[in-house]
């Protein structure tokens, strides 16, 4: 065994009160700062998937209009819709379009849409709609429908339609029932629901109407054309990046999620700033800590130091024997200290739960982050005993076996 | 072949001047020169306060006088880098002091294996026997590992002088190493350090103010006022 592990080891366990409440101080550290980043990143992964889970990363369109922000798709659209003349939004040279956008690097995914308004009538009741044309296989790449079904399936013949909880149970509708679809232009059609959605959004649930991407394109008298793409990238904080350079190329609209949940990025980033603060000041109180009982730890030992200084010890391994007592403590602490933030977010996430029993969020206590926290507080550690054991090689022997 | 007559004398200290400037200056040590020869027993006997504490340190290498030279087998240890200073002391010198400075946290035998892992840096297998031939040399093969804390003050002072042995340096540096012990264990503490003298061809320098012990000594040097006041050999007699 190396010399300074040998030493410092045995230190160690000879001022075991010392230790035990150092290692218990890491330990909480460490704790503190697991549980709160999986708190926070569970938090913001629920929160990202339930934002994108009914968007697109990137939508395209020809519109000029200013989207508006912190809406749901389905409003802004709608925005756009009530500007902008139906012709002039029409994408009639998609299929190149859509080749170049799956091309290009970061996109996972590209769908075509017909999107228009357009009203609902069923036995007198009428709710006016957001038509969505789509193109069933990649649009659930998009937006996955399948799985957010709350009845029948994801059928879209050429008179088949899906619609939300909130429209179905507005105009009284179920799986197989009729109902008739008239737009502003006058053309009209009537569909079958196939499948009722949640996507988690009453804005949506009660706007969107699913149908075939050729009828509405007919609805909607695109003559083939398209509204707008929707894309889904790999990195979805990439997207405002990929939406300019899409913008760019081809001169289209290319709004991306990020610019239309302002609201959202703002309280992420802040909700990160917070974490990051907090994560700060408890690794710094437990820096603290860690020096000053290695500070105190060479005083009390000043004397062993002088003795082992005399019988011929190298100043750079009586450093070490420092560093390495630092580093003891902060990689066992935090051994400790992630065990007790596993409890803690287990604990939360039994605890903390929705009136229908669901957990609140996931808490993401990954192998990544107990890890990191690992690191960071073993470098901690040895960067609190620096002090200390640069002190420890300045005690003049002579002066500490005489006097010490 | 050795040609013996230019053999080097262990030690050589020339005009050794020693200041301490706590606030103002005060001289210690007033320009001291003495020669130790290999394998001799020497006293250094004084009043409280007269240096020769700090000459003792001065010989081992923990501290530097103001002016002067000082020799070591023939070495300008005065010449030598910090880092060298450190390996010299830990090759050519052992401490004894008053106070048996023993790690606590250790047992008998590690403790005297310590000076050898920290030279080597490591602990080696071969370190263990020689630590315990040297403790069974001291009368201590029983109590090798026992927690020092567990052992009687000769035993622990016994210790101290296996792991200022371990190493088999030239030179063994005692400062009052019987001050701390009742008269009986500090006469076989004494006996010990005089048989080993002999076994071993080592030198011996001690630091007393017991003129009793001193006079068990080959040769008594008597500093005063940091100047050495008389240098003399002991009659042989024992």
């Amino acid at each position: 065994m190396p010399f300074e592990l040998f030493v410092a080891l045995r230190f160690l366990r000879e001022s075991k009160v010392q230790t035990a409440l150092i290692l218990a101080a890491v330990s909480v550290g460490v704790a503190v700062v697991i549980f709160l980043s999986a708190l926070i990143d569970g938090l913001q992964e629920n929160l990202l998937a339930t934002t994108l889970g009914s968007q697109a990363h990137i939508t395209i369109t020809r519109s000029t209009a200013q989207p508006v922000a912190s809406k749901p798709a389905g409003a802004v659209a709608m925005n756009i819709l009530e500007k902008v003349p139906q012709r002039e939004r029409n994408i009639g040279d998609w299929t190149s379009l859509l080749r170049s956008i799956k091309g290009t690097s970061g996109v996972v995914a590209a769908s075509p849409l017909a999107v228009g308004v357009a009203l609902a009538l069923r036995a007198g009741a009428n709710r006016s709609v957001v038509l969505r044309g789509i193109d069933g296989e990649t649009y659930e790449r998009i937006v996955p429908i399948a799985n957010r079904l709350a009845a029948g399936k994801v059928a879209l013949g050429a008179d088949q339609a899906l619609i939300g909880t909130d429209l179905a149970s507005d105009l009284g509708l179920t799986i197989g029932d009729k109902v008739s679809i008239t737009t502003a232009s006058g053309r009209g059609a009537s569909f079958a629901i196939t499948g009722i959605f949640d996507l988690r959004s009453k804005e949506i649930n009660r706007r969107w109407f699913l149908t075939n991407l050729r009828a509405a394109q007919t609805l909607l008298d695109l003559q083939g054309g398209v509204t707008s793409i929707e894309i889904k990238v790999r990195d979805v904080f990439a997207a405002e990046a990929i939406a300019l350079g899409i913008a760019q190329q081809t001169g289209l609209t290319a709004d991306s999620w990020m610019q239309l949940n302002q609201q959202l990025m703002i309280g992420l980033s802040s909700q990160s700033r917070s974490r990051f603060v907090i994560e700060f000041f408890v690794i710094f109180a437990v820096a603290l800590g860690i020096a000053s009982v290695l500070s105190v730890s060479v005083l009390q030992k000043s004397r062993e130091i002088g003795i082992m200084r005399a019988f011929g010890t190298p100043d750079g391994r009586v450093r070490r024997l420092f560093l390495i007592q630092g580093a003891l403590l902060g990689a066992i602490g935090s051994v400790g200290g992630i065990g007790m933030g596993a409890l803690l977010a287990t604990v939360f996430a039994r605890t903390a739960k929705n009136a229908d029993g669901t957990p609140l969020f996931p808490i993401a206590l990954t192998a990544q982050l107990a890890l990191s926290a690992g690191v960071m507080a073993l470098l901690v550690g040895v960067a609190a005993a620096a002090i200390p054991s640069w002190r420890a090689t300045r005690l003049d022997p002579a002066e500490v076996i005489r006097y010490g | 072949m050795d040609e013996p007559a230019k053999k080097p004398a262990l030690l050589e200290l020339k005009d050794i001047v020693k200041d301490f400037d706590r606030g103002r200056v005060s001289r210690v040590l007033h320009g001291i020169s003495m020669t130790l020869a290999a394998g001799s027993f020497t006293a250094i006997i004084g009043p409280s306060g007269s240096g020769k504490s700090t000459l003792l340190n001065i010989i081992g290498l923990l501290d530097r006088p103001t002016s002067g030279g000082l020799r070591f087998l023939g070495t300008d240890v005065l010449q030598l880098e910090p880092k060298e200073v450190t390996a010299f002391r830990g090759q050519k010198i052992g401490f004894v002091f008053q106070f048996h400075h023993l790690l606590s946290g250790f047992t008998a035998s590690e403790n005297v294996i310590l000076p050898l892992m920290a030279h080597a840096g490591r602990s080696k297998p071969e370190m263990r026997p020689l630590a315990l031939a040297v403790l069974e040399r001291m009368g201590l093969a029983a109590k090798a590992d026992a927690p020092v804390t567990q052992l009687s003050g000769g035993e622990q002072q016994r210790v101290a002088i296996a792991r200022a042995l371990v190493g088999n340096p030239p030179l063994l540096l005692a400062d009052e190493p019987t001050g701390n012990l009742d008269s009986k264990n500090a006469d076989e503490v004494f006996s010990l350090l005089r048989d080993l003298q002999r076994e071993r061809g080592l030198a011996v320098l001690v630091v007393t103010h017991d003129r009793r012990l001193a006079e068990r000594c080959d040769r008594i040097v008597e500093i005063v006022d940091g100047r050495v006041a008389s240098d003399r050999s002991v009659d042989a007699k024992s």
